[in-house]
């Protein structure tokens, strides 16, 4: 009783806190991110008052299984439900701002046009979709690698929770126009604060794991998690150094500015896609691949190798984003030589993955979820080849600033991280509520197409227009002048803009195909359908070839 | 190699010593590139004509950036030919010292707006905020008529230019004193702007958005836009010449 006293007497602290900040508040957006504070505040307070077992209501919406063996899975399960959830938010609001490029009309003033909606797009699918899935698998990989129940629960619960209020803060704050401006950072700073608390719970609840685990060793999947949690609680305090305008106010300035501003900012900015989009990822690959295949990482010594020279080398790539500009040279050619070897190790873990396959390529064929990891490692492998070409000076000067990029971010978002992601909610689901297999494993196939498919409209369409867009900028006349205005340029990708939005909706159906069939899983349906395997047997096709077809 | 992965084996086993050194390694990195910018001089190779933004100019940014305008126009040409005959003068690093945060931008759904200022009448520029496609019939661009609605509501302007002030750029305490005054008074023709011009050189007194009798958003983004590319005078010939002088960075 006393314990539900003292919390509920926090929440009161918190609720009534909000309230007088929500009062007092200097913008509007601050008011209503307080009201929104508040909110939260007063729904714990009513949970806790009420003294409901909020797992007991989750177990009745959700079906979730009581955790009778050694490990804490419950913040999982939410986990991989708002993985799917974001996912789906994620890339709604992805194809709404391709159609919006295509046909301008739909932008909605001012909440819903292009520039405050595109931030929501890519911090929902990098920082929720993405997000959710990295905190939901490393909770889950930490515990069945160290053999150990999860450290401190009700940390990982807030983990949890707090990181859904920081997402939900960033996303109406850039309807609102709260923004920092500073790509994949745009949260202002009082939302930064909160995120460092909930990210500095997470590096608590992880290493505090890893303390109590009953293995000698620390296997790899955990030193790609360790790595990212630790870079970008490094990344995001230090270009998140702001000035607020006021305490009670939305409104700050950022610490740096001009060169030093951009350079910091693409620091970030690429090792988010580094740790966050790269690392963490790995590490998900370096448990769920060998999983899911039931055989051991192709190399070990190639995983220290590859771990090592990636998070070294990372680091330094962030000035590719700068060519060219006002940058001091000496810091872009670092750049680009950086970028150009961080090529290898890159290519290490795509083999790596690959290469587990050893021995089981037979299942690529008979099991879709296999079938997923190796076209998410594949796209890795490209992206990753990509990258580096793009940031040799000479290319970057016709891709930067056109459509290329946006290729080149999506084969990577949308097949590496997407496809990995997707391949590790199929592995998950039936486990951890208990069932026996996934409700239908040809509605992944159907995803697995679908969603292939998707990116390559996608990437296809934005090389074009990408290349399409460089050239129409520096194209020449034989009279020595610019043949092309900049209108001119717009009304030329249109059909490309038409393509990608095709392309985006394809990926879409295939996320709506998967929330299906986890929802069915999650309810405890099967389908009854043919299973997937090879072809049938045909005595007449099983010869020889004996000599090249004429 | 054995040895490799023997002595390896001692980072496995601890993760306070695996977190230290995979913290080490992340860290040189940023500090070998990012820590010289704040030492090396040339840097920023000094210019005449920078100066602080005006409480309107400023007041316009804010506006800019809420509106994410950076999400399809970059500030920053590139020093290529059909860049610098298309948008003007390649950009300085000077030219964007006082900007918290910098606006370079990373897409070009749009033109680049580094030196936007001054190459279309206010009233075009007002036009096609409100309704682009009504200028552009090929423009994308979302419209933005709204922000001749809204009045231009700065909770307190002064307390920007002060925190402004403490990240470094050098706003003076009559600066900061006379914010609010400056503020209307850069938009207003029948206002008395005292010594706005002189402590802002080149700032643009008018009305900018054909509304003289209110201050709205839309007067604080013109002003910005107005003015952007406008202070250093970087087709002098005094200019073109130290600028051809400058040697590798």
């Amino acid at each position: 009783m006393v314990t539900v006293l003292a919390r509920a007497g926090v929440w009161l602290v918190v609720l009534f806190l909000a309230v007088i900040a929500a009062a007092l508040a200097a913008d509007g957006g601050f008011a209503i991110h307080m009201a929104i504070v508040a909110l939260a505040a007063f729904v714990c307070l009513w949970f806790t008052l009420r003294n409901t077992d909020y797992a007991a209501v989750s177990r009745g919406i959700f079906r979730m299984p009581v955790d009778e063996g050694r490990y804490d899975d419950d913040p999982i399960r939410w986990g991989v439900i708002a993985t799917v959830f974001w996912g789906m938010a994620g890339f709604a609001a992805g194809l709404f701002i391709a159609l919006q490029l295509t046909w301008p009309v739909l932008n909605f003033e001012p909440f819903l046009n292009f520039g405050r909606l595109r931030p929501l797009h890519t911090s929902a699918v990098i920082f929720a979709f993405g997000g959710n899935a990295l905190i939901a698998t490393s909770f889950y990989v930490v515990q069945r690698t160290c053999r150990a129940r999860l450290a401190f629960p009700g940390l990982a619960r807030f983990v949890f929770w707090g990181y859904q209020l920081f997402i939900v803060l960033a996303a109406t704050g850039y309807l609102l126009g709260i923004t920092e401006s500073k790509e994949y950072a745009e949260p202002e700073w009082y939302v930064d604060w909160w995120l460092t608390i909930v990210w500095v719970a997470y590096l608590a609840v992880f290493v505090g794991t890893i303390i109590k685990r009953s293995e000698p060793h620390i296997y790899v999947a955990n030193w790609f998690y360790l790595a990212f949690i630790i870079t970008v609680a490094m990344l995001h305090v230090v270009n998140n150094l702001d000035m607020p305008v006021s305490l009670l106010g939305s409104k700050s300035y950022p610490l740096f500015a001009g060169v030093q501003g951009a350079l910091v900012q693409w620091w970030y900015g690429h090792n988010a896609v580094g740790f966050f989009l790269t690392a963490g990822f790995l590490a998900m690959m370096y448990y769920f691949v060998p999983k899911q295949a039931e055989r051991p990482v192709y190399s070990y010594r190639l995983s220290i190798i590859h771990f090592w020279s990636l998070i070294f080398l990372y680091i330094w790539a962030g000035p590719h984003h700068l060519h060219y500009t006002a940058l001091p040279d000496w810091a872009q050619t670092l750049g680009m030589v950086f970028s150009v070897m961080l090529w290898m190790p890159s290519w290490g873990g795509m083999i790596n993955g690959l290469m587990t396959l050893n021995g089981a390529w037979d299942k690529v064929r008979t099991d879709p979820i296999i079938r997923m990891m190796v076209m998410a490692l594949a796209f890795y492998g490209m992206s990753t080849f990509e990258g580096p070409m793009m940031s040799v000076k000479s290319v970057n000067s016709l891709s930067h600033y056109t459509d290329w990029t946006i290729g080149h971010v999506h084969s990577g978002a949308l097949g590496w991280n997407g496809m990995i992601t997707f391949a590790c909610v199929y592995y998950l689901v039936p486990r951890l509520w208990g069932r026996e297999r996934l409700y239908s494993l040809r509605m992944v196939n159907w995803h697995f197409w679908l969603a292939t498919i998707g990116i390559v409209f996608y990437a296809a369409s934005m090389w074009v227009a990408g290349i399409t867009q460089g050239l129409m900028w520096r194209e020449y006349g034989p009279d020595g002048y610019l043949v092309n205005s900049f209108a001119d340029t717009v009304a030329a990708l249109h059909p490309m803009f038409i393509m990608r939005a095709f392309g985006g909706l394809l990926y879409l159906a295939g996320a709506v195909v998967m929330v299906v069939n986890v929802w069915a899983t999650i309810l405890g349906k099967l389908r009854r359908e043919a299973p997937m395997r090879d072809a049938a047997y045909d005595p007449v096709a099983d010869r020889p070839i004996l000599a090249p077809a004429e | 190699m054995t040895s490799m992965t023997e002595r390896h084996k001692t980072l496995e086993k601890n993760v306070t010593l695996l977190g230290i050194a995979a913290l080490g390694a992340v860290v040189i990195g940023g500090v070998v590139e990012i820590a010289p910018l704040f030492w090396i001089d040339n840097t920023i190779e000094k210019v005449e004509g920078m100066r602080p933004y005006t409480p309107l100019e400023q007041a316009g940014r804010d506006i800019y950036v809420r509106e994410g305008c950076y999400v399809c126009h970059s500030q920053m040409i590139r020093p290529f030919r059909d860049e610098v005959e298309r948008y003007g003068h390649y950009s300085l690093a000077a030219e964007s010292m006082y900007d918290h945060p910098f606006q370079w931008g990373s897409k070009r759904t749009g033109p680049d707006l580094a030196r936007v200022g001054k190459r279309y009448s206010d009233d075009w520029h007002v036009q096609h905020l409100k309704n682009p496609q009504s200028v552009v019939p090929e423009s994308v661009m979302p419209q933005y008529g709204f922000l001749a609605d809204n009045d231009l509501d700065v909770p307190d302007i002064a307390a920007n230019l002060t925190a402004l002030r403490r990240v470094g750029v050098p706003y003076t305490d009559r600066d900061v004193k006379m914010a609010l005054a400056d503020l209307k008074a850069q938009a207003d023709p029948e206002a008395d702007a005292g010594d706005l011009e002189e402590r802002y050189p080149k700032a643009q007194v008018r009305d900018f958005d054909g509304n003289p009798s209110r201050l709205t958003e839309m007067d604080a983004l013109v002003a910005y836009l107005q003015m952007l590319g406008t202070l250093v005078d970087v087709d002098g010939a005094a200019a073109q010449e130290e600028l051809a002088s400058e040697r590798g960075r």
